[in-house]
């Protein structure tokens, strides 16, 4: 069944969905639906045809926005019935293209579930609809001295249902953890229609774990209708070293010199010489341009922990090598230091006219060999990259640039980022940390898992979504097209 | 000691072919845990052995069979620590079964609990084929997180080979408290404090004495104690090591011993018997006689759930868990389907329908 050349939004459902009735399908939807919730024609369902990931686009065959958990219910059931394949929509801004349509498919927005349903300050949880934004959630309880924790940078616009789907990180997850860690119950809607609470106000429910399985799973599993997440104190104090350093190898062990020290600090993050010097043009953050690599470790906690933290955090950066060595002295030069690594996504997009973001996780200690192995990769594909760190997580964001006019340079960019996320691999990590494998990574997926660990995937995936139409040609290839993978490679791979 | 992965695949693929139910033990220090038990003993005590340990990647991968003290020796000796605190009840206890269980201990309420630690996970499906999920590194969202759904999942999935946990430092320093409060003034000091970043690290009421332990620098478990009040306890560390393995006076009697998880603002529950809280209030120990139903209906009246923790054979055949509403219940089932389809791991030992 497998669609092989159909392009981008391949996938099981695509071959059933030539034969939905189109029309049929949109007057039922009309009924469903409130006026102006259907989108369709070529300007208005233009804006849903990429995610954050836009180099890859397809226009859908309609987008559905509806406002009630009902009508919700009613598209998806619906959906089966006529089997349209469906992928669901928070803000569109991931990067790995999780949101991106499906030809003939219906894209299902959750932009119109966008309250908070209840702030509990005795309890520490919030109540959100899956449209809420991710920083919204921490505003909303700022006032209570609580906030929400997993920060991922584009988190003044992304949604707790998008979080949820890819189980998001941030710079604050070494110590604070990931979505999966901070997400207490959640009200799910499958695709037949029935809706299910996972979790609930407890630390535990019984039986399987079934929120760990729903969060990271990209849509394919079901659609997000509410979500109870945690909320953690404000820390009473937060205060950034940054640490600069004559080579890349020292900054990368320096990281391991502070986890052996005994030290998680809230945040610790690393910037290589290019990715300083986009960001230093862009928000003038101070940092030192003459550094190879550059190192902030956040301490936070009671004044007496940040103090001790910090100090100890001082002497291991100097005794790793660190030349210059600065702690904020106050909130708004943390902030100013912060600000450079929160931007340096947008400062890289403004000196390249396009760039790829990997997003492969390898064991702490070898962030040095595959910065050196990258730029061995740079010099062979004849493109620019930048480096961008969640060292303590050992979570990679090169930022590969490229000119997709120039022909043969997004091929280029690809295989590129292929030679990283294949390392990544082999080094005894991930594909991806924190971006989830959409649509990007989806081949590689055949690089990390054997046909039977794929297989298995498909088998829960059916647990859930019989006739695959939640998000299809997403997240777990077909085995077949990892036969294809294996023989063709990547393009400019090995 | 060592891999005997390839006995175990030989042992599960047979018993899948002849559809032999399997069940799964290691040190059988929680046999008492879940449903009766059925099937052929699949001893896992052999599969053992620390694969791998490096402190500064944070991570310990183990075998199965390993011994949770083993674990806890190798890590304590580079100042680090399993931080969900697994309880032992035995010192037979293994790392396959710790994970199994998902039992986590008083640190869980500041830490997480075992399936936040669980890092990647190296199993046999029912058809025994050797699968990997999850890795060694802190971020791995390639798939879906089969390595912590694997977490409490009492075996019914899938025989763990190997388990990745994450590790923590040890605490630069710890300190016990005790203050003389009744159960309902101590919920509201804890869900209170449970709000403001203090360094509380564990809980735990009874009999109007409530007891805390801190855990952090130095500099901010001394603030803390200040701040807090209270009378400092002398041996902190065996009160909460007794707790940890309920070796409590309060566990030493043959009552029926129920589990409530509920949320920590849930009011202290109207019910006979002798009540333990830890976890801020979120975790209720019950010691009754009263009936199943009766407790069940205040747990969920109160957004929880009640285990029949230790009880006899005859009440646990009823169900030790909760059973979940019909579709979630019917989902696990398709769960189960899809992981062992010849039902063959640990039948009835969470769910009597498989």
């Amino acid at each position: 069944m497998d669609s092989g050349q159909r392009g981008l939004g391949e996938g099981h459902a695509a071959d059933a969905s030539d034969a939905i009735d189109v029309n049929a399908a949109i007057a039922a939807l009309r009924r469903i639906l409130p006026a102006r919730g259907l989108l369709m024609g070529d300007e208005e369902l233009r804006p849903y045809e990429c995610d954050g990931l836009t180099a890859y686009r397809q226009m859908p065959l309609l987008v559905a926005l509806p406002e009630t958990e009902a009508q919700v219910v009613a598209v998806l059931r619906l959906c089966q019935e006529i089997g349209l394949p469906v992928v669901a929509r928070g803000a569109g801004t991931g990067l790995s293209g999780g949101a991106t349509p499906v030809r003939q498919g219906l894209v299902l927005s959750l932009a119109k579930f966008m309250r908070i349903l209840e702030v509990d300050p005795v309890a520490r949880t919030a109540r959100v609809e899956p449209g809420v934004r991710n920083l919204a959630i921490s505003e909303a309880a700022a006032r209570f001295g609580l906030y929400y924790a997993p920060d991922p940078s584009s988190q003044i616009a992304c949604t707790i249902g998008g979080n949820i789907a890819e189980n998001s990180g941030g710079v604050h997850c070494l110590k604070y953890g990931l979505t999966v860690h901070n997400v207490l119950r959640l009200r799910v809607a499958l695709i037949g229609g029935e809706v299910i609470e996972i979790g609930g106000g407890a630390l535990d429910s019984p039986g399987f774990d079934l929120l760990a399985l729903m969060i990271g799973s990209e849509g394919m599993l079901g659609v997000v209708l509410e979500a109870t997440v945690k909320l953690t104190p404000k820390p009473l104090l937060a205060q950034v070293v940054m640490a600069s350093f004559g080579d890349v190898v020292s900054a990368g062990n320096a990281v391991a010199r502070i986890i052996a020290a005994g030290i998680i600090p809230a945040g610790l993050e690393m910037m290589d010489r290019a990715a300083t010097a986009a960001v230093e043009a862009f928000v003038h953050a101070g940092y030192d341009l003459s550094a190879a690599a550059i190192l902030l470790a956040e301490s936070d906690g009671t004044p007496e922990e940040v103090a001790e933290e910090i100090a100890a955090l001082r002497a291991v950066l100097e005794a790793a090598g660190a030349g210059d060595v600065r702690v904020s002295a106050d909130e708004a030069e943390r902030l100013k230091f912060w600000a450079g690594r929160k931007a340096a996504f947008p400062a890289v997009g403004r000196i390249t006219p396009d760039y790829m973001c990997m997003d492969g996780t390898i064991p702490r200690k070898r962030v040095a060999e595959m910065l050196t192995r990258i730029e061995e990769f740079s010099e062979e594909f004849g493109l620019r990259c930048a480096n961008v760190f969640h060292a303590g997580d050992g979570n990679l964001h090169p930022l590969i640039m490229f000119d997709a006019n120039v022909p043969g340079e997004t091929e280029r960019a690809t295989g590129f980022g292929a030679r990283i996320l294949e390392l990544s691999v082999e080094m005894g990590g991930t594909i991806t940390g924190e971006h989830g494998v959409g649509i990007e990574k989806v081949r590689q997926m055949c690089v990390q898992f054997s046909m039977r660990e794929l297989s298995l995937f498909q088998a829960v995936k059916a647990a859930f979504d019989p006739d695959a139409l939640l998000n299809p040609g997403k997240a777990v290839p077909t085995p077949r097209r990892c036969s294809e993978y294996r023989l063709t490679g990547t393009p400019g791979a090995h | 000691m060592g891999d005997f992965a390839a006995e175990l695949v030989e042992r599960v693929r047979q018993a899948a072919a002849a559809k032999t139910p399997l069940r799964i033990r290691g040190g059988g220090s929680k046999d008492f845990y879940g449903g009766p038990l059925e099937g052929e003993v699949l001893d896992t005590r052999r599969h053992a052995g620390i694969v791998a340990y490096d402190p500064t990647e944070l991570v310990i991968t183990a075998r199965c069979g390993t011994q949770l003290s083993e674990i806890e020796a190798a890590l304590a000796g580079e100042g680090q620590m399993l931080a969900f605190e697994p309880p032992r009840f035995d010192q037979a206890a293994t790392l396959g079964g710790v994970v199994a269980a998902g039992l986590s201990g008083p640190r869980r309420v500041a830490a997480g609990s075992v399936r936040d630690f669980v890092l990647g996970v190296r199993m046999l499906d029912g058809r025994g084929e050797v699968l990997n999920f999850g890795g060694q590194v802190m971020k791995n969202v390639a798939g879906y997180d089969v390595s912590r759904l694997m977490a409490g999942a009492m075996g019914c999935l899938g025989l763990l080979l190997e388990v990745s946990l994450k590790v923590l430092p040890l605490p630069a320093a710890e300190a016990t408290l005790r203050l003389e409060v009744p159960q309902g003034r101590a919920l509201e000091l804890l869900n209170g404090w449970a709000g403001r970043p203090l360094p509380i690290s564990a809980s735990c009421w009874q009999d109007d004495a409530l007891t805390l332990r801190l855990s952090g620098a130095s500099a901010a478990v001394a603030a803390a104690c200040r701040q807090l009040g209270g009378e400092s306890v002398a041996d902190g560390a065996a009160f909460w090591l007794a707790l940890r393995e309920q070796r409590a006076a309060f566990f030493a009697d043959d009552t029926p011993l129920w589990r409530l998880s509920l949320p920590s603002v849930a009011a202290p529950l109207d019910l006979p018997g002798a009540q333990l809280l830890e976890w801020g209030g979120a975790l209720r120990w019950l010691k009754s006689g009263a009936a199943p139903e009766r407790i069940r209906a205040a747990a969920a009246g109160a957004g929880g759930h009640a285990t029949l923790f230790r009880g006899s054979e005859e009440a646990r055949a009823e169900g030790a868990f909760q059973a979940p509403p019909p579709p979630l219940l019917a989902l696990h089932r398709r769960l189960k389907r899809a992981f062992d389809p010849a039902g063959i791991f640990n039948p009835g030992r969470m769910f009597r329908e498989f």
